[in-house]
């Protein structure tokens, strides 16, 4: 059949590709053009593809395949970008990697497959689709250090129905490579990639900064009586549950402290010990991945990437997503809260400010 | 993959090598000589570049002499402007090729019609304030194919005592281009245009131009205009191709890009660009809609080649400078151009008057969400 593959230029991806050829589909590779890397790095003269897209090419040369090149800059400026720098300035912490995933992705290049007569998209995300009773369904990878399941919660059943996610049952990542070799790909041995692509640099702020330089202005950090405890450079430095950067504030009557709220309209950062976390956590922009349940569910949620599950019960109440944790968290607004039984993703949401 | 039956209809981006042009090639790729040098093997190389020289001195009307052989068109515009415009104030069209944008630094900007041709009374107006000017301006674009009117412009130039540099990379060799009747200073034309090699092309300069300096001086090649050896055999077949060019059937053309363009409008499109005006091989088809790159792949998959806008060295579809120029708004990233090459087949643009509908049906379908 016809296979979209989104190929970033890493190994994953072009593992992906390599597998589907070899199985006889059409491979179809594609890879996106999210950001100008010239400008984004302040390297005059460089070009405005990058390394990556070069060695996406290569790749598909390497295969044979088809391989084009989707300018979605525009779209990920607004999509992305800005939604990041809005999140920072609004007090909260956004997941990038999640609005690109549901937006230039999933959307945009489904989208596009099926206009090019696709039946797959595929892509090199570490996360197992299962076919059930009621459609596909989204499970952990097999390697659980790799597992990306949080980071596509936001996936709708339409998209996960056309998803093919040949990595998701591979045990380790030497694999991977061992393949790439096999097929003699130039990016066998190409490192992971780290953090934000469009923060190369790695300070995330500086991008805040261009877009919503409010998120940057000095403030107050307070405790949650509300006496001045000390002074921040800014709202996008924090986030809820955070301990550093908190200068003369990291400890308050001989209590280490914890950022426990933001203020973005009076520019103030809260601080209180750690204990200070909730029970309670509400959702926006719920998606579920399962037919919508009438019942409370109990399950497991992660309100972080990289932290064990957490026992939980998510129940409806006026339309809106309450998460009820067994024990008390600091789940950050603009996460995302993602629902699990077992392996399985059930549905998720992104945490919403409890005092906006 | 792509194979066999492939439809190409991108010659605006190159066309494919005339038989001419490879036979010349390779008759001179055996002749082993430097043309600057003294003995008898640089006489043999140096005898096939003048030749070449002469015969497309010949087709443009110009004095041997004023030809200068650079690598390319782009390097023809840019050393046109190195040396036309000291002393002088640029003025360009807003529809040029990059390869005079990126040359020209901070042009003023002479605009163009919804139609894409040059506006001659705002060049008036330009010049009337005296200011020593060098004027950019094409003889036909290469995205919309449409034919600018650089005898007027040059005869305004000329009453204004400015200097007028062509870009004939397209036109060339698919009109009947003559310096002296054009009345321009320069004109650049490139090889692989009108299907001899890529690598090489021509700078021709009238009798009167100015040259203030080489941008590579070298040892001192063309005449001090252009450093470096000459690449004897690209040249060679630059000149066959010239030659060859001359034999094209122009009004057959202009009937098979009318299947193409009929097509295409029954499906739905819009011709960009001024349809009476234009190079028979091109036309410029809006999708309203329908993004450009998503045209062209699916296009692709057809096994038909065209392109849209100007493609980036990296492959990604930027929106169209030319159609945005010309006022088209959201439909300057919605537009592909066709091209035939010299070779186009009856064929080739029955194939596309197949597959462009299909394509339009199926992007337009409403199960596809609408991509970004």
């Amino acid at each position: 059949m016809r296979v979209m593959v989104a190929m970033s230029g890493g190994v994953d991806s072009s593992v992906v590709a390599g597998l589907l050829h070899e199985a006889g589909h059409e491979v179809i590779g594609v890879t996106l053009q999210l950001y100008d890397h010239g400008a984004a790095t302040a390297r005059k003269g460089a070009c405005c593809a990058g390394q990556d897209i070069h060695d996406a090419r290569r790749v598909a040369d390497r295969l044979g395949i088809r391989h084009y090149v989707i300018d979605a800059e525009d779209r990920f400026a607004k999509a992305v970008i800005a939604d990041f720098a809005d999140s920072y300035a609004r007090g909260e912490t956004p997941v990038p990697c999640i609005r690109c995933n549901q937006t230039v992705k999933f959307a945009d290049l489904s989208a596009l497959a099926i206009g090019l007569g696709a039946e797959r998209l595929a892509t090199g995300h570490y996360v197992r689709r299962i076919d059930g009773p009621d459609g596909a369904e989204l499970h952990r990878a097999a390697d659980p250090g790799r597992d990306q399941s949080w980071f596509l919660f936001a996936t709708t059943r339409q998209q996960l129905d056309m998803s093919l996610f040949p990595l998701g049952g591979m045990t380790d990542k030497r694999t991977v490579r061992d393949i790439a070799q096999r097929l003699g790909l130039g990016v066998a041995e190409k490192p992971d990639s780290q953090d934000i692509c469009f923060v190369p640099s790695g300070a995330y702020t500086d991008v805040v900064a261009k877009v919503r330089p409010d998120a940057l202005e000095p403030g107050e950090i307070v405790s949650s009586d509300g006496r001045v405890v000390g002074t921040h450079e800014g709202i996008a430095h924090y986030t809820v549950g955070q301990g550093k950067r908190l200068g003369n504030a990291a400890v308050v009557n001989g209590r280490r402290q914890f950022v426990i709220a933001t203020e973005p309209t009076r520019r103030r950062v809260v601080v209180g010990p750690r204990d200070s976390g909730t029970r309670l956590v509400s959702l926006r922009d719920i998606n579920w991945l399962i037919p919508v349940p009438e019942e409370p569910v109990r399950c497991t949620v992660k309100l972080r990437a990289h932290e064990p599950p957490r026992t939980a019960r998510v129940r409806t109440q006026d339309r809106h997503i309450i998460v009820e944790l067994d024990e008390p968290a600091l789940p950050a607004p603009g996460q995302a809260c993602v629902f699990y039984h077992a392996d399985r993703v059930l549905g998720g949401g992104f945490i919403a400010r409890t005092n906006a | 993959m792509p194979g066999a039956a492939m439809h190409y209809l991108d010659a605006n981006a190159t066309q494919p090598l005339r038989t001419e042009a490879l036979q010349a090639i390779i008759a001179a790729l055996a002749v082993t000589g430097n043309p600057s040098s003294v003995h008898q093997a640089g006489r043999a190389a140096r005898r096939i570049m003048e030749d070449a020289r002469d015969a497309i001195a010949a087709r443009f009307s110009a004095r041997p002499q004023d030809v200068v052989f650079t690598a390319g068109g782009t390097e023809a515009d840019a050393i046109a402007i190195h040396a036309l415009a000291p002393g002088r104030r640029l003025i360009i069209s807003a529809i040029e090729h990059d390869a005079v944008r990126a040359a020209a630094g901070e042009p003023l900007i002479l605009p163009v019609g919804a139609d894409g041709v040059a506006d001659l009374p705002a060049l008036e107006t330009l010049l009337g304030d005296g200011t020593p000017s060098l004027v950019c301006l094409m003889l036909a674009n290469n995205e919309t194919g449409v034919i600018q009117p650089v005898e007027q412009a040059a005869a305004i130039c000329r009453r204004h005592a400015a200097l007028l540099h062509v870009d004939a990379v397209q036109g060339g060799g698919r009109l009947d281009v003559s310096l002296p009747a054009l009345g321009a200073h320069s004109l650049a034309i490139s090889s692989h245009k009108l299907g001899g090699p890529a690598g090489v092309g021509a700078l021709l300069l009238a009798p009167d131009a100015p040259f203030a300096a080489p941008l590579t001086g070298g040892g001192g090649q063309e005449r001090g205009r252009r450093g470096g050896t000459q690449p004897v055999a690209l040249i060679a077949g630059f000149a066959a191709a010239v030659a060859a060019s001359q034999s094209d059937d122009r009004a057959g053309m202009a009937r098979l890009r009318d299947i193409v363009e009929q097509a295409a409008l029954a499906a739905g499109a819009v011709v960009c660009g001024d349809p009476g005006n234009r190079l028979p091989n091109t036309t410029c088809l809006g999708l309203p809609g329908v993004r450009a790159d998503a045209q062209v792949i699916a296009l692709d998959l057809e096994q038909i080649a065209v392109s849209a806008g100007a493609a980036c060295s990296s492959g990604k579809v930027a929106q169209s400078h030319v159609l945005r120029a010309m006022g088209l708004g959201d439909l300057a990233g919605q537009a592909i151009r066709v091209s035939l090459p010299w070779n186009v087949s009856r064929q080739d643009v029955e194939a596309f008057a197949v597959a462009y509908p299909r394509m339009a049906a199926r992007l337009r379908s409403p199960l596809v969400p609408h991509a970004a």
